[in-house]
């Protein structure tokens, strides 16, 4: 029985760790055309293991190609996206949870039915939105207008679990004297870090690879420009320079990666909650 | 009677104030964000507009009649729904073999696997399709260079320069990408099916093969419809790989709807923007996308329940 596993678990492997590596190529020669010479780049532009470990690539892009400004613009952004999303999720969430204000049912109703609609389709209005409020070309742009329609599922989360809470526990906390804001940051908002993960581990994921918005955003200020948006008009005016590109993807896929690393069980946890509702 | 109520609502509502601050931060958004830009794209589509200043130039239904039989929107329309329709018939399928690999507990580093497959999703996708550019440069590009010298090429393709695999090649890069979202589904699904059935069709001497096509994919019928929507939904707006893979080139072969969409809104080479224009393809393709949604859902429920 033992080695009939075990011959099984290696056919497996066979099969499907050259795979496993053909997969991850992309990933692959990014992280090794990041530390390759420009000449082994040329020469030998498929080896995988650098004969001369160089980090010009990345102090290149860094630097000279603006990546250090194109870091901290997607750090700023996504971080304030996050916040953004999820203190109102949080709070209205919880607001829509517990007890029964008038009107309650009409504001669920309306999230739950505009969450089907199509979007994508309704970037100019958001655009024109923008510039009404004076805010285009402004870190304030990109925030608002990625967390702006971002949030529905997130409060459908909240809600959900703020509303299986049970009622004793907030009762006993007013009898205790405590106030509405009391209850809901110091006993129900630390109950909710499950939520409160898988809310912050998507729209980190979503903000930190945004393109779309901040590209419309940022049309007439490269200074505001985020990694992704960097990288688009670095390869439309370089599109020689490999070495220098796969860097430049290092510096921004890399913290994403790592970001993830540490919070996969909420991104998973989440996603597998999509489907078993 | 009636003041009665009134003051009674009036009391209710006084009683759940917090409850109305807390909300207030959320329905501005909401107005702002969702709202307004499902009312204001249909609004805009009745306008000849370039963007400046507030619509002024009504012109009724011109900009559908013009849209209508613009050879190069539906070029987009139908690329866009191809685009959609292969992720639906490849990688919904396939996602579920690999799940159906990976949930066998005997297998050593499955979560190794499962980490691999999920490393394109959580992966920047305008860099992706960036990093295609490169990849499968016709020069010089590594992966044409590996099949040439593999011999599985004669010589390297222009993938993303062929009228004829542009298309095919932006739909294997983004199955290669999102694949590993509709695996976790599947995987979730599969946890949720009760260990003892299997069990027992063990002790029935149920063959593996069996046990596949009598138990697990019958009781996945109504969770894979929820991913079957799931999987449609999340491929129809591709602009950010078409856009950095080939900008729905050439020759507009592979160009879809969000991209013909920033062709006509905010192509910073165009010299006269179209607002209106544009605000009316999205909004007949948004349209198409709904009923799509609402005609299927109630077929896929029906079927979900017919087979369970």
């Amino acid at each position: 029985m033992g080695m009939k596993k075990y011959v099984r678990n290696s056919t497996f492997h066979l099969f499907f760790l050259p795979l496993a590596l053909l997969w991850s190529y992309p990933f692959l020669w990014m992280i090794s055309s990041a530390f390759k010479t420009k000449q082994e780049m040329l020469m030998n532009g498929t080896r995988l293991i650098p004969k001369v470990l160089t980090l010009d690539n990345l102090q290149r892009a860094w630097v000279n190609a603006k990546f250090e400004t194109y870091f901290f613009n997607t750090v700023i952004v996504t971080v304030s996206v996050v916040l953004l999303v999820i203190l109102i999720s949080a709070t209205s969430g919880y607001a829509l949870a517990r007890g029964n204000m008038p009107g309650k049912k009409i504001i669920v109703i309306a999230l739950v039915v505009t969450m089907f609609l199509p979007k994508g389709v309704t970037i100019i209005p958001v655009f024109e939105l923008i510039n009404a409020l004076g805010l285009n070309n402004t870190y304030f742009a990109v925030i608002l207008a990625e967390a702006g329609p971002a949030h529905i599922v997130a409060i459908l989360l909240f809600m959900g679990y703020f509303a299986n809470i049970p009622n004793e526990l907030e009762e006993s906390a007013i009898i205790d004297g405590a106030k509405f804001l009391t209850v809901f940051s110091k006993i129900m908002l630390p109950l909710a870090k499950p939520v409160l993960g898988t809310v912050a581990i998507f729209n980190f994921i979503g903000a930190w690879n945004a393109f779309f918005v901040p590209l419309i955003f940022t049309l007439t200020r490269p200074e505001l420009r985020t990694l992704g948006v960097g990288m688009y008009s670095f390869f439309g005016e370089y599109s020689i320079d490999w070495t220098g590109f796969a860097a430049g993807a290092l510096i921004s896929v890399g913290p994403i990666i790592v970001v993830f690393l540490f919070f996969q069980r909420y991104f998973i946890e989440g996603l597998s909650g999509a489907v078993k509702g | 009677m009636n003041t009665v109520n009134t003051s009674l609502l009036l009391k209710n509502i006084k009683k759940h104030k917090w409850h109305y601050w807390f909300v207030s931060p959320m329905l501005v958004l909401f107005l702002l964000f969702t709202v307004w830009p499902i009312l204001g794209s249909v609004y805009y589509s009745f306008f000849k507009w370039d963007g400046s200043g507030v619509p002024e130039n009504y012109v009724g239904l011109d900009n559908f009649r013009e849209i209508l039989i613009d050879p190069y929107y539906w070029n987009a329309f139908v690329n866009n729904y191809i685009f959609a329709f292969s992720h639906v018939l490849i990688q919904f399928p396939l996602a579920l073999i690999l799940a159906i690999i990976l949930n066998n507990t005997l297998l050593k580093g499955r979560n190794v696997y499962r980490l691999l497959i999920f490393l394109p999703v959580i992966t920047t996708t305008a860099i992706i399709g960036l990093i295609f550019n490169i990849l499968l440069h016709p020069a010089a590009g590594p992966l044409n260079e590996a099949m040439v010298k593999f011999s599985l090429l004669e010589s390297p393709i222009n993938f993303l320069g062929s009228v004829s695999l542009v298309l095919p090649t932006a739909i294997v890069i983004s199955i290669w990408k999102n694949i590993g979202v509709t695996l976790i589904y599947w995987l979730a699904g599969l946890q949720t099916i009760p260990i003892e059935l299997y069990e027992a069709a063990r002790i029935d001497g149920a063959s593996p093969v069996k046990t596949l096509f009598y138990i697990t994919i019958p009781l996945l019928v109504p969770i894979g419809s929820v991913i079957l929507l799931l999987t449609f939904i999340s491929s129809l707006h591709p602009f950010d790989l078409i856009q950095t893979l080939s900008k729905g080139g050439p020759l507009f072969a592979s160009d879809v709807v969000d991209t013909y969409v920033y062709r006509y809104a905010f192509n910073p080479e165009l010299t006269t923007l179209r607002y209106g224009f544009a605000s009316a393809g999205g909004f007949i393709f948004g349209v198409t996308v709904m009923l799509i949604t609402i005609i299927q859902a109630p077929f896929i429920r029906k079927l979900g329940k017919y087979r369970t």
